[in-house]
């Protein structure tokens, strides 16, 4: 009996059944648009199974999204709410597609500094901020959304420069020179017989197990979540309350502006102008949301909306449209939501049975 | 003490026969019993986490009993939710106020039952049950008036006025004093009189063993969860009470060595503030405090003590004025420099300023050492040194239950809250200690041994700054009374005054209130 009550303590366990119940609406939207769920769930899993260069790709979808996870779970930890990862994840990738363009540096030292680029214009993206927040007063997720248009738009007026745009036709910019790329070398791609295997994914789960040391394990872990907490008990305590808030939102854009370099260096090599917000940012708040803002679980989310973006591109080839994996996708996130009232009940039913 | 008992003892209106409550394996009552008549009120004893919350829980429908059986008027109930409860007639006014800051008096009264128009709320009925109630009891308020506005006395009367609007016979409060101001206080008991005179009955949770005796009937013990004795309040005295509580006799009398205070510590030298509406409330205060003393800063609440406690530990910044610290100034400074330069405090507000309550008590023990050997090397936390300074301090200061080093802090009672806090702050060792209202809410036991230490930091030479609205506390523990009014100490009183019986609680109260010593 006490097992059954430690399972239904956990998270987890909710996180799973919020997981079954999005596909479940998902495949009563799919039967009602007259796609069979059957069909469609089944090209979906083999689509992320069936071979092991899909489950590659999976990885490779997933990365960008771990950081972006890894980035809105940092700042709810420390008691902010990043929802300009999006923004910060598209000057992140400008900043890495410029010093990929114009840069001359041999191979792993050029991405390494393209990361670094990307890092800091996302670090500062989200500074700036935090600098409203801190020294006028002005709510975080009001600023954040202004910035991402700002960023978006800032990213689309650049890929039309003519500093970085390609030659010729075409709305977007020059491919990042080969030296800044992170694809694994030309032998293991064979291998693997996938073009974009890349380096992004040890780097995603690197940078997440140091999140969580750095969460769990030091001192800096411990001001900037005094300072989520109780700002008053943290000021107190002699914490200097503005810094922190600064450092936490000053990290929490740099994880999304590697996100945004990862993307790039990894994938695209190149900006396209965008028609619309490409949602990286915000797909790493459902990331982080599905992992309870736990860095590690990040890894886990990550991957798997990585699946669904990847899976669910191929749908198309059995007829059901891709928007099925947002639908749900957003149910995941509503159950997940809801969670505790399913705790609450079934708690009660497991105590209704033992009091019988 | 000259009130007058409603209490009707041939109606028997709550009866809880032998009430279980475990938590896992933690047995938070064991086999509690309580029998309440009409009119009656009936007091629940007993020390911070002794089970009092736990049982009145599970009277109001929060908590479903182990085992046990409840009857209300005779009949036995099996309440499922706080609804089942309050449609018996049960209504509980918690300790922490559960009420919406910007909405009015009114719209927080009828949350949940708003008389309808046809689609609209029909706020005027609304008020005039609200009126008449507050008429029938003698508690007036403004209904229109928003929660936010009002003070906490106030809002205690919305609280009660809320439990009697969903019709209540049964009103549970659940420690109503433990933010009140002493003249607040004196109009709860007039209210509660009102109550009982109209034949409801009032269950009184506390551990103010005054309170008791001032307005309750009955009195029923619980210590550790067990059901101690039920008592008539009448045949006992407050020693009893408390070492019936408390299970060994209790000593009120502060023990306290005659000593003679060394050089001065704190200087404080006419300093000047406004409050957040910028209203002058400090008005060239000047205070020492020296080594080897007690100061008790005694006033009413909102002539400047806080604000002048938030100056000296760096919350608030003043316009004019010195304060300094062995000769070494810190006018104006962060909390940080307050505090290296030797200020430790124990504050007023232990949730807001005191507390991280979602971090572990181990975690509230190094608030203001986490970045400092042992408890971190090179940035990172030293897991172990951290845990085993908990234990010792959780051992040392009788922090309960033991074993919750890793626990959010926010899962303690409120006196081991209060304890956390100090045993932080009194391991601090600084030059000056300033202690606002350390013993608010906590048990006797607990005030025993939290006066205990305060009188220890003062033996070891050190200064304490008692600031408190307690003045039987400010009394028994002052060498030196300072009467602080309208922003400026307006009278002092020597120990040797206190102990000689030359002044008391009446020549204080008058100084309090801006009169002049003659």
């Amino acid at each position: 009996m006490k097992k059954i009550k430690n399972i239904l303590e956990t998270n987890v366990l909710y996180t799973l059944i919020a997981i079954v119940i999005g596909f479940v609406i998902g495949a009563l939207f799919l039967a009602v648009a007259g796609i069979s769920p059957g069909a469609a769930y089944a090209k979906l899993i083999d689509g992320v199974f069936g071979r092991p260069k899909y489950l590659v790709w999976t990885m490779v979808y997933g990365s960008p999204l771990i950081f972006t996870g890894l980035s809105v779970a940092f700042s709810l930890r420390t008691g902010v709410f990043n929802i300009g990862a999006e923004g910060q994840f598209v000057v992140g990738s400008l900043a890495a597609c410029a010093v990929g363009i114009l840069v001359q540096a041999p191979p792993v030292i050029h991405a390494l500094l393209c990361i670094l680029a990307a890092a800091l214009a996302g670090f500062l993206w989200s500074y700036l901020v935090g600098l409203m927040k801190v020294k006028r007063g002005i709510h975080e997720v009001l600023s954040y959304i202004m910035f991402n248009w700002i960023a978006f738009y800032l990213s689309n007026y650049m890929v039309n420069t003519e500093l970085l745009h390609k030659e010729g036709d075409g709305e977007a910019t020059k491919n990042v020179l080969d030296s800044a790329r992170i694809l694994f070398p030309e032998g293991i791609l064979k291998v693997l017989d996938c073009s974009g295997a890349n380096w992004g994914f040890l780097l995603a789960i690197i940078t997440a197990v140091a999140m969580w040391i750095i969460i769990e394990k030091t001192t800096l872990g411990y001001r900037l979540k005094a300072v989520g907490f109780n700002k008053e008990a943290a000021k107190f305590g002699g914490i200097n309350a503005d810094k922190s808030i600064l450092t936490a939102l000053g990290i929490s854009g740099a994880l999304a502006g590697v996100g945004g370099a990862v993307q790039l260096l990894g994938m695209g090599a190149r900006i396209s102008q965008f028609a619309g917000q490409e949602g990286y940012g915000f797909q790493g708040i459902t990331v982080a949301l599905i992992a309870g803002s736990n860095p590690i679980g990040c890894i886990f989310s990550g991957i798997f909306y990585g699946a669904m973006k990847y899976g669910g591109s191929k749908l198309t080839m059995v007829g059901a449209p891709e928007e099925v994996i947002d639908i749900i996708m957003g149910c995941v996130i509503i159950f997940i939501a809801i969670s505790q009232v399913f705790k609450a009940l079934f708690k009660k039913t497991v105590k209704g049975k033992e009091s019988k | 003490m000259g009130r007058v008992s409603h209490a009707d003892e041939s109606t028997v209106v709550v009866e809880m026969r032998n009430i279980v409550k475990k938590f896992g394996d933690f047995t938070a009552n064991d086999h509690i019993q309580l029998t309440v008549h009409k009119g009656e009120v009936h007091a629940i004893l007993g020390e911070n986490g002794a089970g009092k919350s736990t049982m009145m829980n599970v009277l109001c429908g929060l908590y479903k009993p182990t085992a046990g059986e409840i009857f209300i008027n005779g009949k036995q109930v099996n309440f499922n939710s706080p609804k089942d409860s309050i449609d018996m007639g049960i209504g509980m006014v918690h300790q922490h106020f559960m009420l919406i800051q910007p909405f009015t008096v009114t719209d927080n009264i009828i949350l949940g039952m708003e008389p309808v128009k046809g689609l609209v709320v029909d706020k005027e009925t609304a008020k005039a049950r609200i009126l008449e109630l507050s008429a029938k009891y003698n508690m007036s308020i403004d209904p229109d008036a928003k929660i936010e506005d009002i003070s906490v006395g106030m809002q205690q009367r919305v609280e009660i006025l809320k439990v009697l609007y969903r019709g209540a016979d049964v009103l549970i409060l659940d420690e109503p004093t433990a933010s009140l101001t002493p003249q607040e206080i004196e109009g709860l008991l007039e209210i509660i009189e009102n109550l009982t005179a109209d034949g409801k009955s009032v269950i009184l949770i506390t551990h103010k063993l005054k309170e008791i005796t001032a307005s309750s009937d009955k009195c029923t013990i619980i210590r550790q969860g067990k059901y101690i004795d039920t008592v008539s309040v009448k045949d006992v005295n407050e020693s009893d009470l408390a070492a019936m509580m408390v299970g060994r006799d209790v000593n009120f009398k502060v023990e306290k060595k005659p000593q003679e205070p060394g050089e001065a510590v704190l200087e404080v030298e006419g300093i000047r503030a406004r409050d957040y509406r910028g209203v002058e409330i400090l008005k060239g205060l000047d205070l020492t405090v020296r080594k080897g003393e007690i100061v008790g800063l005694a006033g009413v609440d909102g002539n400047g003590q806080t604000e002048l406690v938030e100056i000296l530990t760096g919350l608030r910044k003043a316009e004019s004025g010195k304060v300094s610290i062995l000769g070494k100034d810190v006018f104006n400074r962060t909390p940080k420099e307050t505090f290296d330069a030797g200020i430790s405090s124990i504050p007023a507000d232990r949730q807001k300023h005191g507390l991280i309550l979602e971090f572990s008590n181990e975690d509230n023990m190094i608030l203001q050492h986490y970045n400092e050997a042992p408890f971190a090397r090179k940035g990172i936390l030293n897991r172990k040194e951290i845990r085993e300074h908990a234990t010792a301090l959780m051992e040392k200061f009788d922090i309960r239950p033991r074993g919750t080093e890793g626990n959010p802090a926010g899962t303690l009672s409120g006196g081991n809250q209060q304890k956390v806090i100090i045993a932080r702050e009194i391991t601090n060792d600084k030059e000056l200690l300033i202690a606002v209202n350390p013993t608010r809410g906590l048990d006797v036991g607990a005030i025993e041994f939290v006066h205990k230490y305060l009188v220890e930091q003062r033996n070891n030479n050190r200064a304490v700054l008692l600031v408190s609205f307690e003045l039987d506390e400010i009394m028994s523990l002052s060498d030196r009374i300072e009467v602080i009014s309208g922003g400026i100490i307006t009278g002092s009183v020597t120990g040797e005054e206190i102990a000689n019986h030359e002044t008391d609680e009446k020549e204080l109260g008058f100084l309090m209130a801006g009169g002049k010593r003659t």
